[in-house]
């Protein structure tokens, strides 16, 4: 891939490059995600706020670059946690399907390459997240959830610094071929 | 048309899905019903890898703690702490040993004490969501589980299971916001438990003239035909008084353990609730006062003649005056007043012939005047006798109440059981 003078703005989308994953890593890592929310908590209460699986779907919609995989990917993970939660189905499934859509177009337009900037918009889709399900609960399911702004700034301070984390560790199973 | 759909396939394909889903919560919230195979498949996928993890970690939790630690600690004079390290292994692998059976232990004994029968189970895993208050346990519908059935530990109640899958079941903790459940206070106060998802639960619709302390515990009450009755459920941290009902927070107890293991009531059976107050208390009577010479006739006599009475001294009025009408003296009969000489009567008063209010004659039974005549004999520590009343002497008639005296409530519970009310008429 060519930077153009460090610009975090990619001039085409040609300079992107699309990373390719095995299928294996498309489905175990999801899936380690979903275990490790379902599981983790129940020995570390602390590690309650991490929300994995928005994180993995995050990364893949703006590694793939592709609107249509990403938003698949945030389906597909979003119907997996709204079957292990009491929430009907469609909850996380329609809101990770946007953050997959919205995230892959991101990903078409910014070098999501940079540590710097892969944290700014895992922060900045941690609250799109928790903002718009609080919208759909309000308006969908009639309920009357609390809106807690300043802790899901804080909540996606803590998610994007794992998310940058993890990210860089999950590059490693891009398919290099 | 196909090239519009070209151009336009991501945002088509974005439109699809989300409208998919759309209809998919609409459907369930329309008619309150779960997509269950879809949950199913998931849940199917997603245990047997957390019992696999559940498994790993248990089984090498001691190995890591115990060993590899210790081992890294003492690398500097491993040979001459070799033996120590081994005995601390085996010391601390027979702790957690001790610790899980003891833990099995209290619960064993609980299956064995509570006439309820249950089935023990693990939580393996939590719900999605960072604010979810459910977890999984690895007993399901093969194990005999079914919806709706309720999850409690030794200490308390713990949940309820609101999804059975085959090989695991989801429970919703008494924490969740969407929880609820019928409790009793020991002194009879009802109310409504519901989670706030926060550690304290509330207890709802108790109203503000309704006595709660904290420190008080909560029961199951059994009316929400989940949880039987008699469960502990927790104990009152606050009160505040509001209108028209009462804020109370209760710190459940049956979380105060953690959620390990669990028991599935598969066939709840009602208990009593610890500590309620039994309806025939025996009610203490005070010795009579020093100067009234065992003679109660003395407080009933100085009452004026005139002094209204109730409809009861009425009606006595119109059955003393039958009585005297019909020649047999006031003193002998056994709701005389007086200590004079007791001359029993040969034969009782014929009531059949009973003057109609007002027309008794003499003081004038019927207009409420004239002096109320005492009641029966009553028995010291008598449930009939009411709190407040001064006691009789043994053997003694009772003394008439003061005008206006009502009989408190503890007197009508006490008075059941005796079979008859406080104070009757003597037949």
């Amino acid at each position: 891939m060519s930077y153009s003078g460090g610009r975090i703005l990619l001039s085409s989308q040609r300079q992107g490059q699309v990373s390719r994953f095995r299928a294996w890593v498309m489905v175990a890592v999801p899936l380690a995600a979903i275990l490790f929310q379902v599981y983790v908590p129940l020995f570390f209460q602390f590690l309650s706020f991490l929300e994995m699986p928005l994180l993995v779907v995050v990364y893949f919609a703006l590694m793939r670059r592709s609107q249509i995989s990403g938003l698949l990917v945030g389906a597909a993970v979003g119907l997996a946690q709204d079957s292990l939660s009491k929430n009907p189905l469609g909850m996380f499934g329609i809101t990770d399907t946007l953050v997959g859509y919205f995230a892959a177009s991101v990903g078409v337009r910014l070098d999501v390459d940079r540590a710097f900037m892969r944290f700014l918009l895992s922060f900045f889709f941690f609250v799109f997240h928790q903002s718009f399900y609080w919208v759909m609960e309000r308006a969908l399911l009639g309920h009357q959830p609390a809106f807690e702004m300043q802790r899901w700034a804080v909540l996606g301070l803590l998610n994007a610094l794992v998310g940058a984390s993890l990210y860089h560790f999950l590059d490693k199973l891009r398919d290099r071929a | 048309m196909e090239s519009f759909l070209n151009r336009y396939r991501n945002i088509t394909v974005l439109l699809l899905v989300i409208f998919a889903q759309l209809i998919l919560l609409a459907v369930q919230v329309k008619n309150d019903q779960d997509v269950r195979i879809i949950r199913l498949w998931t849940v199917t996928a997603v245990t047997p890898f957390a019992r696999v993890v559940e498994g790993l970690r248990s089984g090498s939790l001691g190995l890591v703690r115990n060993y590899i630690l210790l081992h890294k600690a003492d690398a500097d004079n491993r040979r001459l702490q070799s033996e120590v390290d081994r005995l601390k292994l085996e010391n601390i692998t027979l702790k957690n040993q001790l610790n899980q059976s003891d833990r099995a232990q209290a619960l064993q004994l609980f299956q064995a004490r509570t006439p309820s029968r249950t089935l023990a189970a693990s939580v393996i895993g939590t719900g999605a969501g960072s604010s979810s208050k459910m977890v999984f346990v690895d007993r399901g519908t093969v194990a005999g589980v079914m919806r709706g059935m309720a999850v409690v530990t030794p200490d308390g109640i713990v949940g309820k299971v609101i999804a059975a899958y085959p090989t695991a079941s989801q429970v919703l903790l008494i924490t969740d916001q969407d929880f609820a459940a019928g409790v009793i206070s020991p002194k009879g106060v009802r109310g409504t438990l519901k989670g706030l998802g926060t550690p304290l639960c509330k207890v709802d619709y108790v109203a503000f003239e309704e006595k709660v302390e904290p420190g008080e515990w909560f029961y199951t009450s059994g009316d929400d035909r989940i949880f039987p009755r008699g469960f502990p459920v927790g104990v009152v941290k606050s009160v505040r008084p509001d209108q028209p009902y009462k804020e109370i927070y209760v710190a459940p107890s049956g979380m105060q353990r953690g959620t390990e293991d669990v028991l599935i009531l598969l066939e709840p059976v009602h208990q009593d609730v610890p500590g309620t107050p039994i309806a025939s208390q025996p009610v203490f009577i005070a010795p009579p006062p020093p100067d009234s010479g065992g003679k109660a006739a003395d407080v009933p006599a100085a009452a004026p003649a005139g002094a209204a009475g109730t409809e009861a001294d009425k009606l006595r009025g119109v059955y003393k005056a039958a009585g005297e009408a019909q020649g047999l003296t006031v003193d002998g009969h056994t709701f005389a007043v007086g200590s004079g000489p007791k001359e029993a009567y040969s034969k009782l008063p014929d009531f059949t012939k009973l003057s109609q209010p007002g027309a008794a004659g003499g003081r004038g039974a019927g207009t409420g005047q004239g002096q109320a005549p005492p009641v029966g004999p009553v028995k010291p520590a008598s449930p009939s006798a009411a709190p407040g009343t001064p006691a009789p002497p043994a053997k003694v008639p009772a003394a008439t109440p003061p005008p206006g005296a009502r009989p408190g409530p503890a007197a009508g519970r006490a008075s059941q059981p005796g079979g008859g009310p406080p104070g009757g008429i003597p037949r």
